[in-house]
């Protein structure tokens, strides 16, 4: 795909004091303040009810904060999107499953805000949407009526909407949701190809254990933001108990059955496919070390980069 | 008669179009209650001296728009709502037409005169539904994104409120056209039988258009020629047609593949 980021400068998404209060009076967010900038893959981590569709609904402008304000390189958010440049995947698509539309149809949907009034495809948007059904995987589905999909390939979709829009900025409400390993790991490889684009992704996700390997940035909420920064600044086991009160389960080596003679190595089993390992003193533990420290050097590269450009 | 034909083929399509986006978004209602609200419009507009289908026009979109008022400041569902608001405005215009000395024909406001339309409605009925008919389609993709996935189209920076106040004008003005044909009364099914019909045989927007049309205007000529020579109401006639052809789709359509257009290229394996 053709990337048409790379020689603009990175966008900056702002929320400055956000706070939104629904109409039944609950205030599911107040005060929450954090800025992210392109060419970054931040996750977005809190309990259940913590308020982080609630943040994407305030990033997207579709709940009004009662406070605050949202910018995306310092103009009101609704510029950025009449420009095309916020995709977003919502959590559970409220969509009518029976309505008569292809997966392709869906997809093309991300490209009506490069069209005319009449929204014909052109063959650049024609070439986007097959690109994006490609890099998802669902080729072979892409005649199919979305509702005849299964949970995992419905989210793809959805991706792929996302993918063609080609926005700068890219909103997703937890994509792993109901997704195999497979799926999972198909839809980070192509988070961290879109970051080396230089856009910026922001992807609430409950897999704990998957965050230090793909996100390079967290914003941690409970009802407002507890911390963000650099992923392992955020991950100490003092911030993930704020965040998670009595709801993560500890498993403490000290006090433990493990003894010397067991060496460094202990087998972790999860039902989660990543368990997160935080070190002495709750820093983070990285499952490749080898596989971190390239990450590390590339995200450094990466900033040498934006710089000189 | 020829002309009863025409006029019935431009309404039933134009209604046809717009069928297919009631169906889909749940507002089925919606042109029940517009066209019920048109009367106190048509009323007043004679009593005042206005064109009736200025009059029926704005009272039908004051229902709209009451109705969304209504629903954003209180917790009544919105069925609830437009159910009330309508017949409110239904009997209000049924209090006004027997207090008002006139001419009109309640029985045609009702339920139509299409064999006994006269040139000047003709010409109104006709350019009205032809515009209509060009802006729905011209704008039938944006509409299809708005029904199908409001926050995408939020995402783009669409208005959905301003689409859907286009929507539900476009809607008051076919069923300002179509009063002529069929009447307040039947207009609703031409506004839900031909989307429903088609939204049962096929498996893609622009195919669902296609097909509620043909299904319309095939009914509605048929209709007419039936009613001529039954003697029979000719909005009756159309809509007893449509809902025969729903019938039809319902039984044969789904799995049997009679008319199900299933591509040959679906097949089960998947990646
Ligand atoms: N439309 C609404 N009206 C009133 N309260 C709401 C509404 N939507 C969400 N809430 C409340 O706001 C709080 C935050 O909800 P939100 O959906 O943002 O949580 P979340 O962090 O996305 O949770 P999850 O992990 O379950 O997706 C919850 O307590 C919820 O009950
Ligand atoms: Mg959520």
């Amino acid at each position: 795909m053709s990337p048409p980021v790379s020689n603009e400068l990175p966008l900056t998404l702002a929320a400055q004091q956000v706070s939104v209060t629904y109409p039944n009076g609950h205030t599911a967010l107040s005060d929450a303040t954090f800025t992210l900038t392109g060419g970054t893959i931040c996750a977005l981590v809190g309990v259940n009810g913590s308020g982080k569709s609630t943040l994407f609904k305030a990033l997207m402008g579709f709940v009004t904060p009662t406070a605050g304000r949202v910018t995306i390189a310092d103009a009101p958010v609704r510029e950025a999107q009449r420009k095309g440049w916020v995709a977003y995947v919502p959590q559970s698509e409220e969509v009518d499953w029976t309505f008569p539309v292809s997966v392709e149809d869906v997809v093309m949907m991300g490209r009506y805000g490069y069209m005319n009034f009449l929204r014909t495809p052109r063959p650049v948007d024609r070439e986007a949407v097959t690109a994006a059904i490609q890099r998802v995987g669902l080729s072979d589905l892409r005649k199919r009526q979305i509702g005849e999909l299964s949970g995992g390939q419905k989210k793809r979709v959805f991706v792929a909407r996302a993918l063609a829009q080609q926005g700068r900025i890219i909103l997703l409400d937890e994509p792993f949701t109901g997704v195999d390993v497979k799926t999972e790991e198909a839809i980070v490889t192509l988070l961290r190809e879109l970051r080396a684009e230089g856009r910026l992704i922001l992807v609430s996700t409950h897999n704990l254990g998957s965050v230090p390997e793909f996100c390079d940035q967290v914003v941690l909420i409970n009802r407002t933001v507890l911390a963000c920064g650099p992923t392992a600044e955020v991950f100490t086991a003092e911030n993930l108990s704020r965040a998670f009160g009595g709801a993560l389960r500890h498993f403490d080596l000290s006090h433990s059955t493990v003894e010397a003679h067991d060496g460094r190595q202990v087998t972790v089993l999860t039902d989660d496919e990543r368990p997160l390992v935080l070190g002495q003193g709750g820093h983070l533990e990285y499952r490749d070390r080898a596989a971190h420290q390239k990450l590390v050097d590339e995200r450094e590269a990466a900033k040498t980069t934006a710089r000189d450009v | 008669m020829l002309q009863a034909f025409a006029v019935g083929a431009l309404v039933a399509a134009v209604c046809a179009v717009l069928s297919c986006f009631l169906v889909l978004r749940g507002w089925s209602l919606m042109g029940d209650a517009v066209s019920h609200a048109v009367l106190p419009g048509i009323v007043v507009a004679y009593a005042v001296g206005l064109p009736l289908p200025v009059g029926a026009f704005a009272s039908g979109l004051l229902c709209a728009t009451a109705t969304g008022w209504i629903k954003r400041h209180t917790r009544v569902k919105e069925d609830t709502v437009m159910g009330v608001v309508f017949t409110g405005l239904f009997a209000l215009g049924l209090v006004l037409y027997t207090k008002t000395p006139s001419e009109l024909h309640l029985d045609h406001i009702l339920f139509g005169n299409l064999l006994g339309i006269e040139p000047a409605q003709l010409r109104q009925t006709a350019v009205l539904s032809l515009i209509v008919l060009a802006v729905v389609i011209a704008l039938r993709r944006t509409f299809m994104l708005a029904t199908f996935d409001p926050s995408q189209a939020r995402a783009l920076g669409f208005s959905i409120r301003k689409l859907d106040t286009a929507l539900l004008v476009l809607l008051a003005l076919a069923i300002v056209a179509a009063l002529q044909a069929v009447g307040i009364i039947l207009v609703i099914a031409m506004l839900v039988t031909p989307g429903a019909t088609a939204f049962l045989l096929v498996r893609s927007f622009d195919r669902m258009l296609v097909v509620a049309t043909a299904i319309a205007v095939g009914s509605t000529l048929s209709g007419i020629y039936v009613s001529y020579f039954a003697n029979a109401s000719s909005a009756a006639c159309i809509v007893l047609v449509q809902a025969t052809v729903f019938v039809a789709a319902l039984c044969f359509a789904p799995g049997k593949g009679l008319l199900r257009s299933v591509p040959p290229t679906t097949n089960f394996t998947e990646n």
